[in-house]
C-alpha cells in the first residue's frame, strides 16, 4: 500500500467538484478553481478508475473499499491495493477528494 | 484489474468522450434577454436595455434553472449565455451558479460594459471553465461609441474588462469590422496580442446578419455597413494564405451540396439555442415558424429527441435552391443556410446573393473558380480541388 493513503481512512469527493454520468462515463467538473491546470479542463475516470470512484462515498475505509471490489472481482485484495492507491493519490493531488474525519 | 493513469484530462474542445454513443444534447445556446446596453449600429438582435414589453416577456430565473437541469440530464455539458447583452439581466450570477453547480461549463458573450466587482470575483472563484468572450467595438472612444451609438460605453467596457484582468478571469476579444474601425485593425490586434493568455490573432465580425426576427428597422442599415466580397478576402488575407488554404482544403473535404437537403451545419445530435421566451430553435438565427418549438407547451427532451431530427431532415422543394445550392460545391464554405435565408427572405430555401457572392470570391481567391464562373455550374469540382491542393 502507498505511504500516503492509510488504510482506516474514509475519503470522499469534494465539494468542489461536479460529478456527473453521462451515457455510462464519469466526467468530474471542476466547481472552483485550482482544481485543472487549464481553464477548459474535465476529467474522466478509466475503467479501473470508475469502479473503484463509485466506492469512495465517505462512508467506506479504504480496506473496505478494497475488500468489496475484491469480492466483485473474485480477486486478491492485494492485487487491488496499488489501483485503489493509485486512484486516490491522484484525487488528492487534484484536490477532487478529501478525508473525512 | 490494472490501471496507470486513472483519471484522465479532457479539454473542452476535444471532448470525444463518447465515441458511439453521444448524449441528445451536448451544447445548449441560451439567448437571456434580447436587450442590450448598447445600440450598435450592426447588431441583428438588441432592443433598448429598458425596453419593459421584452423585458415582462422573458423567462425568470426560475425557468433558466428548470431548463438547466433538463439539460444536464440530457448529457449536455456546455451552456452558453448570450444576448442582447446577457449581464443585463440582474439574476445573471443566479442562473450562472446554478449552471455551474450542475456541472455544466459556461460560454459568456459579453461586451463586458456591466461587469461588477462581485462577477468578477465570481468567475474567479467559480471559473466558468470557458473564457469570457468579449466583444471589442473600437480602440478609441469616438470609434467605439460610433459603433455602439451609446456614450459612455467606452469607457465602462474597459473598466469592465480591467475587472477581468484584475480579477484573473481567462477571456478573449473578438473585434467588428465596421467603418469606424476598418482603420483600427493593426492597432487592435497589437493590444489584443497583450493581453493576458492571448494566443494567436483575434476573430472578427465581418459578415453582418440582418435580423432574424425580420422587423426591418435596421436591416437597410446593416446591409449597408456590410464587407463586400472583395474586402472580405483582402481581409482574410492581411497576414498571409492561411486562410485561403482552409477555403480550399474545406471544399475538397466536404461534400458540397447535397440536392434538397437544407441543413449541412449541424452534427447529429448536439446543440440547440432557446430565446429570452423560451421557444427553441436550432440556433439563435433560425426563427423560421416551422422550426421552432415552444418549451412551455413540451420539454427539452422532446425537442431534441423529435422536433430538432425532424428540423435537420427538412428538405427544399424550391428550383431556385435545387438548382443552385443543392448541387454548389461551395455549400458549406458558403455562410447561405436556411438562418440566413429565412432573416433576408423570410424562406427556409432562398440563396442569399450577399454570402453567395462572397464564396464566390473566396473561390476565385482559392483558385477553384474562375472570374464569373458559377459554383453550380461547375462539374469538375473533384478534379478542382485535388488539383489546388
Ligand atoms: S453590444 Fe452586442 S448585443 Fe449589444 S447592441 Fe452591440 S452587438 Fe448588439
Ligand atoms: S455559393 Fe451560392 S449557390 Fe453555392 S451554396 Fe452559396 S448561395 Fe448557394
Amino acid at each position: 500500500m502507498s505511504d500516503k493513503i492509510d488504510l482506516d481512512r474514509i475519503y470522499a469527493p469534494s465539494e468542489d467538484i461536479v460529478v456527473r454520468e453521462i451515457e455510462g462515463e464519469i466526467v468530474i467538473v471542476p466547481l472552483v478553481s485550482g482544481i485543472g491546470d487549464m481553464e477548459d479542463e474535465l476529467f474522466t475516470l478509466n475503467e479501473t478508475g470508475r469502479d473503484i470512484w463509485n466506492k469512495i462515498d465517505g462512508s467506506r475505509t479504504v480496506a473496505a473499499v478494497i475488500r468489496e471490489l475484491a469480492e466483485e472481482y473474485e480477486a486478491p485484495a492485494g492485487l487491488l491495493e496499488g489501483d485503489v492507491a493509485g486512484l486516490l493519490e491522484e484525487l488528492l493531488v487534484r484536490k477532487m477528494v478529501v478525508e473525512k474525519e | 484489474m490494472t490501471g496507470t493513469a486513472y483519471v484522465k484530462k479532457i479539454r473542452s474542445g476535444e471532448a470525444r468522450l463518447w465515441p458511439s454513443r453521444r448524449p441528445p444534447l451536448t451544447r445548449l445556446d441560451i439567448e437571456l434577454t434580447e436587450r442590450c446596453n448598447n445600440d450598435c449600429i450592426h447588431c441583428s438582435v438588441n432592443r433598448p436595455a429598458g425596453d419593459r414589453e421584452a423585458r415582462a416577456r422573458e423567462w425568470g430565473a426560475e425557468s433558466w434553472k428548470k431548463l438547466l437541469d433538463e439539460a444536464a440530464a440530457l448529457g449536455c455539458l456546455v451552456v452558453r449565455l448570450t444576448g442582447g447583452e446577457p449581464l443585463l439581466r440582474d439574476d445573471f450570477g443566479e442562473i450562472y451558479i446554478h449552471a455551474r453547480r450542475l456541472g455544466l461549463r459556461v460560454m459568456i458573450f459579453t461586451n463586458a460594459a456591466l461587469m461588477t466587482p462581485g462577477l468578477a470575483r465570481l468567475l474567479k472563484d467559480m471559473p466558468p471553465l470557458e473564457a469570457v468572450e468579449v466583444s471589442v467595438y473600437g480602440m478609441k472612444e469616438h470609434t467605439y461609441e460610433a459603433v455602439t451609438r451609446t456614450p459612455g460605453s467606452f469607457d465602462a467596457f474597459r473598466r469592465g474588462l480591467g475587472l477581468l484582468r484584475e480579477h484573473g478571469v481567462p477571456f478573449i476579444v473578438k473585434g467588428a469590422v465596421l467603418p469606424a474601425t476598418r482603420g483600427e485593425m493593426d492597432e487592435f490586434e497589437a493590444w489584443a496580442a497583450g493581453l493576458p493568455g492571448a494566443a494567436g490573432l483575434p476573430s472578427y465580425a465581418l459578415l453582418f446578419d440582418l435580423r432574424s426576427r425580420r422587423d426591418g428597422r435596421k436591416n437597410a442599415l446593416i446591409s449597408s455597413l456590410r464587407t463586400d466580397a472583395d474586402e472580405f478576402v483582402r481581409v482574410s488575407r492581411r497576414h498571409g494564405e492561411e486562410a485561403v488554404g482552409e477555403w480550399r482544403d474545406f471544399c475538397a473535404r466536404s461534400g458540397g451540396g447535397r440536392g434538397g437537403r437544407l441543413f449541412s451545419c449541424l452534427p447529429s445530435g448536439g446543440s440547440a439555442a432557446v430565446d429570452p421566451y423560451g421557444r427553441l430553435q436550432y440556433c439563435l438565427g433560425l426563427r423560421h415558424p416551422a422550426t421552432v418549438y415552444d418549451l412551455a407547451a413540451g420539454s427539452l427532451r422532446e425537442a431534441v429527441t423529435e422536433f430538432l431530427p425532424a428540423v435537420r431532415d427538412m428538405r427544399s422543394a424550391g428550383p431556385a435552391y435545387l438548382e443552385r445550392c443543392g448541387r454548389c460545391f461551395l455549400k458549406g464554405l458558403c455562410e447561405q443556410c436556411p438562418a440566413k435565408s429565412w432573416a433576408e427572405h423570410g424562406t427556409l430555401d432562398t440563396p442569399v446573393e450577399y454570402f453567395c457572392g462572397i464564396a464566390h470570391a473566396q473561390a476565385v481567391a482559392a483558385g477553384l473558380l474562375e472570374p464569373g464562373e458559377k459554383a453550380w455550374a461547375v462539374t469538375d469540382e473533384a478534379a478542382r480541388t485535388k488539383r489546388r491542393r
